[in-house]
């Protein structure tokens, strides 16, 4: 017992701080060791040299370039998806906005196996007619949810020639034995083990973490900017664009980083969707990967150490933002 | 019909929980009325109304100018709105605040600028132009505000507890150059404030609410 404080009648006892103080330095100091022998034990299994030989290989500067371009696609992709998305589930309420919201969640919480599986049986296996006949039905489904619910009008006029259109073009398409693979090939974007794909199986995931971003920058930026732009003479877009989009610009810059981030850690989609053939659809996570399966544990141990590096930065970049008033 | 400027016409709003039962007010051209009322009563519920920032009332009907207004929207009214808040746009200068409605409406650039420095003269704001508005103080702030809502010479200027927050000295300034501003644009005015003082200092009539 540290300290005891006499009063009229009873003994009031403090107990000590130090034991709660010493379990919590415990903790974060045990949890930061293990991060930090995991990053050291790399460190320790990789000379310079073995370092720089790998990184002189060329099909692994065709990988660092290839993370390069597609996280930076990925990055970008996201943002253009992730402001409209964002946006809407900040500013407006509507019926089903919950469940909408716990959709987007979704490619988060999923094994990312499961990601890259689904997308290679949606582009392979799924023929279009059935493809049309899914977002027909889904479609369906939301139309007679709304009107049920008694939803947004133009909305449920917007679901009903949903499920027109792709009804009609399920029937149209119906007995063709072409894939959806098929399709974009035919037209010049080939997906399945191609680069190409290696950004859609980015995209889910990182995507998912934009929209998150983007939707708590317009939560912290108040409605009443819009609605002063509105009496001015804006739409709602005009708003946005003209007024709330140069107050988001560095949640717009963190919600790219984030993306950008989450698309270098990507692995399981990558593999199972684009592969990981050598110069082709190598990744540096699936570079990693095949490091190992040849027994070139330093080589692997060099990739994770720039993979790391990578990652740090970005991190660093986005709290810098959040510091500068960016919503992260 | 009324020759008012502003009529309100048994206007019902409900907001969530909120329901603001039926009000009717008459407002004349040029008249500055001050709408008082207890803290909830729906007097700011019932001003966001008027200016279209919410879904359109349950019932009853808006008319501005002698045009219905009731669901038209907010840019489409012809109104001025000073909001509690006062809502600056953080990144813009305060004579890109003042050009930003004369601008979007496609005015002429040296019509803007005339309305521009028309303005920030009367509002004593010409040597603030290039300043944004994190180097303001309140009753600047409130003066920019007043001038980005006047710029398109509005039918009726809404006030939303514009001068909350001030100090006495700043308050009674500000209300100075309201007062000024209003009779020298001739805009009708609907002033919201739960100041008894205030109220009586501004408006040419006072309605209560609640």
């Amino acid at each position: 017992m540290e300290k005891s404080i006499r009063s009229d009648q009873k003994i009031w006892r403090v107990r000590p701080e130090w034991p709660f103080l010493l379990f919590l330095v415990f903790v974060i100091a045990a949890y930061i060791g293990l991060l930090l022998l995991m990053v050291g034990a790399n460190v320790l299994t990789v000379s310079w040299s073995q370092a720089s030989e790998i990184l002189k290989d060329a099909d692994i500067q065709h990988s660092i370039i290839l993370t390069f371009v597609t996280c930076t696609a990925t990055a970008i992709l996201s943002v253009f998806v992730s402001v409209p998305v964002g946006y809407l589930l900040s500013r407006y309420q509507f019926r089903g906005r919950a469940f909408v919201d716990t959709l987007l969640d979704i490619p988060i919480l999923l094994p990312p196996l499961i990601v890259g599986l689904s997308l290679l049986i949606l582009f392979n296996r799924v023929s279009p007619s059935a493809c049309c006949g899914m977002l027909a039905g889904g479609a369906l489904i939301a139309a007679i949810w709304g009107i049920a619910r008694k939803g947004d009008r133009i909305v449920i006029r917007f679901l009903v020639g949903g499920v027109v259109a792709f009804g009609l073009l399920s029937l149209v398409s119906s007995g063709s034995e072409t894939s959806l693979e098929d399709i974009v090939s035919e037209v010049g974007f080939p997906m399945t083990f191609h680069p190409l794909g290696v950004v859609l199986a980015q995209f889910p995931v990182a995507a998912a973490f934009a929209v998150r971003t983007m939707k708590t920058t317009f939560d912290q930026i108040s409605p009443r900017y819009e609605e002063v732009a509105m009496t001015l003479g804006c739409n709602r877009g005009q708003a946005l664009l003209r007024v709330v989009l140069p107050l988001a610009s560095k949640g717009v810059v963190a919600a790219g980083t984030m993306a950008w981030a989450r698309a270098l850690g990507e692995f399981g989609p990558i593999l199972i969707f684009a592969g990981a053939t050598r110069g082709r659809t190598e990744v540096l996570a699936t570079s990693v990967f095949l490091e190992i399966n040849i027994g070139n544990l330093p080589g692997a141990a060099a990739l994770s150490l720039l993979m790391i590096l990578l990652a740090v930065s970005t991190l660093l970049i986005v709290r810098y933002l959040a510091g500068r008033g960016g919503a992260v | 019909m009324s020759d008012g400027m502003l009529m309100l016409e048994n206007v019902t709003v409900q907001a969530g929980n909120f329901v603001l039962s039926p009000f009717s007010l008459d407002i004349g051209e040029g008249e500055c009325v001050a709408l008082m009322g207890p803290s909830g009563c729906g007097k700011t519920t019932l001003l966001e109304t008027i200016c279209g920032l919410r879904d359109g009332p349950v019932g009853g009907r808006i008319v501005l100018g002698g045009m219905e207004v009731t669901n038209l929207s907010p840019g489409a009214r012809g109104i001025g709105l000073v909001p509690q808040d006062i809502a600056l746009f953080p990144s813009l200068t305060v004579r890109e605040q003042i050009e930003f409605g004369p601008k979007l409406h496609g005015w002429e650039p040296e019509e803007v600028k005339a309305r521009v420095e028309s303005l920030a003269g009367d509002l004593g704001l010409e040597k603030l132009l290039s300043r944004l508005p994190e180097g303001l103080s309140g009753g600047e702030a409130r003066r920019v505000a007043l001038g980005r809502a006047l710029a398109l010479r509005p039918q009726l200027l809404c006030l939303d507890e514009a001068l909350s927050g001030l100090d006495e000295a700043r308050h009674d300034e500000v209300l100075g150059v309201i007062r000024k501003m209003i009779e020298r644009e001739r805009v009708t005015a609907l002033h919201v404030t739960h100041s008894k003082k205030e109220a009586e200092a501004i408006a040419d009539r006072v309605v209560l609410m609640g």
